[in-house]
């Protein structure tokens, strides 16, 4: 085995949840220290979870490592930690060479700017000198096949132009270890292979990556070594076959969720599950047809203006979709909630649920349901990604001829 | 702080490394100081950048440009010499009234242009602190850079205005680059604290315009610093910008006497905000990428 060039003790990282995690304001923390001038001598006890727990791992040189993992088991939080993005709570981790970071494209891209202006820009924040952009930048503007538009405004640049020259400047990028975060997902079709097809390049010149995707066939393709993480923790590691074939099949089976607020409150959810048209569980959906989503609730206390939420994010967490019931009293009991959804027209991906409980305008029960919902239907959108948006929904196009008496009408 | 050493001696299994080769250790935050001077001068190149987009952008973006960089404190001499010299009468040691409230303004709309961008230069950057690292000292200190091109501009229009009436500099022109120093280190070490606490409050960025119209009057802008008593003179000087202004006037017209004591004290004011804030920006600093 050749000597490894990152390797991580013990890595957790703790993040502080709600208000105090969230920029506050400063007159409220004014205004309660002029209250309760004692309380700034206490130490709040802040409600924390663990993003990555007791993580250790070893990358050796030159290898291609894939790091997968449902949303919010930590992949992104153990590369900014890696990239010195964030800073562990506890353990440490030895890097020897020039690291370089992509985890998003376009960083630090201004839309005032000209192409060659932010490619410039974009490079020295990734780390390139001036001197490398300049050596480079030829090859970067051809890269991203824009070089009659390198002196306009980013602002005018259609969405797939801003991707390929900001994948341009990051795919130039050279330092001894890259660290990429989903980044390949930008783009149509042909671009994406064309990255790909770099990152190959980079990965036979003998450089290390780390590479995070949900697209467990690019993993396939560009990995040799696979690490899984669950709830912060490697739950594998080993060969790529191997691994991903462990995660697949977790993937389809139906799971608990992760419960955060405390247990034993109010009111908590016990369980939940996805059911088709025909009733039966599933997490893998090919159609959009009906399903059904259900909670399986245990109130314990009785509320009396009870709020439940349920939301559809996709896997950037952008909110797709979300409804509420509200202002229901309920006895201690157990109770099912059912939502029917006749259809859900969403493109291929990988989507999560969350519900949660409010009493009055007290946050009862938060509820991230895991694993993720496969959705696996035919796109019938945009053949380009980047113009398909979020929704999968049939339509017909016709352009006809108008007469006079047409438009007269 | 995760320490980055430069360890050509990297011990155990990693040991036949070539020597000189980049060996980075991360590790939670520990000690409560660490000033990366050698790290700050590496990424160099980058504060150059951000100093040059600032520059770039807001010269693309206003509609007259660099013409708004006169205009403004132009116009607010104009009408501060209307008001104040004109109606009010303050004296204005011996200067004509627009000159003296001039030579004010520019360094004052330096400072507090720069203060405002400086506050805010961590929150608008959040986008690239939480994907890139960098040392994130260079944001605060880029706020305070780029503010410069504009004074740059401002302070050519003044020299012309000032020759204009008549009023020739002395030997004393050359003292002028220190008092600019202490402007942009005062807006260096206010700055390190409110783009911290921007960061921490969402509310700091609207305390600051306060700040600046608090500190404008309490700043010998429109006025003489000679109006306050004698013996509260030290107390005035607490206030870093009185000795900047107050320096600033007298090295450009030679005019009255060297502010020395003011200075004395607004140096010694700043490099205790300075440090103060460079501590308290570094222990943020860890946590600047979870919070913002």
């Amino acid at each position: 085995m050749t000597a490894s060039v990152i390797e991580s003790h013990g890595i957790s990282k703790r993040y502080e949840r709600g208000a105090r995690a969230s920029s506050g304001l400063l007159r409220d923390t004014l205004a309660r220290t002029l209250r309760s001038p004692w309380t700034i001598f206490q130490r709040q006890k802040p409600d924390t979870f663990w993003a990555l727990n007791d993580v250790s791992l070893q990358v050796g040189e030159g290898e291609v490592l894939g790091l997968i993992g449902r949303n919010g088991s930590g992949k992104t939080t153990l590369l900014k930690i890696l990239s010195r993005i964030t800073r562990p709570t506890s353990g440490s981790a030895e890097i020897h060479g020039r690291v370089g970071s992509l985890l998003e494209v376009g960083t630090g891209f201004h839309p005032e700017l000209t192409g060659r202006e932010n490619a410039y820009l974009s490079g020295a924040i990734l780390g390139m000198s001036r001197h490398e952009i300049n050596r480079k930048f030829d090859e970067i503007v051809a890269f991203a096949e824009l070089d009659k538009f390198i002196d306009t405004p980013v602002k005018h640049y259609s969405s797939g132009m801003f991707v390929r020259l900001a994948f341009a400047v990051a795919a130039h990028l050279e330092p001894e270890i890259l660290l990429v975060d989903e980044v390949l997902a930008v783009g149509d079709i042909k671009f994406q292979r064309k990255c790909l097809g770099k990152m190959g390049d980079v990965a036979r010149a003998g450089r290390t990556i780390i590479l995070v995707s949900h697209q467990l066939n690019q993993i396939r393709r560009l990995c040799q070594r696979v690490v899984w993480l669950d709830g912060g923790r490697v739950r594998e590691t080993g060969p790529t076959a191997e691994v991903i074939g462990a995660y697949e099949r977790e993937m389809s089976s139906p799971d608990s969720a992760v419960e955060k607020g405390p247990l034993g409150g109010k009111a908590h959810f016990l369980k939940w599950w996805i059911l088709d048209r025909e009733g039966k569980p599933k997490h893998m959906f090919a159609d959009d047809g009906e399903l059904r989503l259900q909670f399986l609730l245990k109130v314990n206390q009785p509320v009396y203006e009870l709020y439940h939420d349920i939301e559809l994010y996709d896997q950037n967490r952008q909110l797709l979709w979300g409804n509420a019931i509200g202002n229901v009293t309920l006895q201690p009991g157990v109770y099912l909630c059912n939502h029917t959804l006749p259809h859900l027209p969403l493109r291929p991906g990988s989507y999560t649920w969350r519900a949660t409980l409010w009493d009055g305008g007290e946050n009862v029960a938060d509820y991230d349901c895991v694993p993720e919902m496969q959705v696996a239907t035919v796109p019938m959108g945009h053949p380009m990604d980047e113009k398909a948006g979020i929704l999968n929904i049939p339509s017909e196009c016709a352009i006809l001829p108008q007469s006079a008496a047409d438009l007269s009408r | 702080m995760a320490s980055v050493t430069s360890n050509p001696a990297a011990t155990g299994p990693l040991a036949n490394r070539p020597p000189g080769a980049l060996t980075l250790r991360i590790e939670p935050p520990r000690t409560w100081f660490e000033l990366r001077l050698r790290e700050l001068w590496k990424y160099r190149e980058l504060l150059f950048f951000l100093v040059w987009r600032d520059v770039k952008v807001r010269y693309k973006q206003t509609a007259i440009g660099i013409g708004w960089v006169i205009v403004q404190p132009l116009l607010t001499m104009l009408v501060a010499t209307l008001f104040f010299g004109r109606l009010a009468k303050l004296p204005s040691q011996g200067l004509p009234y627009s000159v003296f409230c001039f030579a004010a303004l520019v360094p004052w709309t330096y400072f507090s242009a720069a203060l405002v961008a400086a506050t805010n230069v961590v929150v608008e950057n959040q986008r690239v602190i939480t994907k890139v690292y960098f040392p994130r000292l260079i944001l605060p200190v880029s706020a305070a850079l780029s503010g410069l091109v504009d004074f740059g501009i401002g302070f050519v229009v003044l020299l012309i205005f000032t020759f204009a009436h008549g009023i020739r500099p002395s030997w004393t022109l050359a003292l002028l680059p220190l008092f600019l120093l202490l402007a942009v280190f005062t807006v260096l070490g206010v700055g390190l604290w409110l783009s911290a606490l921007n960061a921490l409050y969402r509310d700091v960025k609207y305390l600051t315009p306060f700040l600046v119209q608090f500190w404008t009057l309490a700043s010998p802008v429109y006025y003489s610093s000679s109006m306050v008593p004698e013996r509260y003179r030290w107390l005035y000087g607490l206030n870093p910008m009185a000795g900047v202004i107050d320096g600033f006037r007298w090295a450009l017209t030679g005019t009255g006497q060297a502010p020395a004591a003011t200075l004395l004290a607004s140096s010694l004011i700043v490099s205790c905000v300075l440090f103060g804030g460079l501590i308290f920006f570094n222990y943020m600093e860890g946590s600047i990428a979870d919070r913002v």
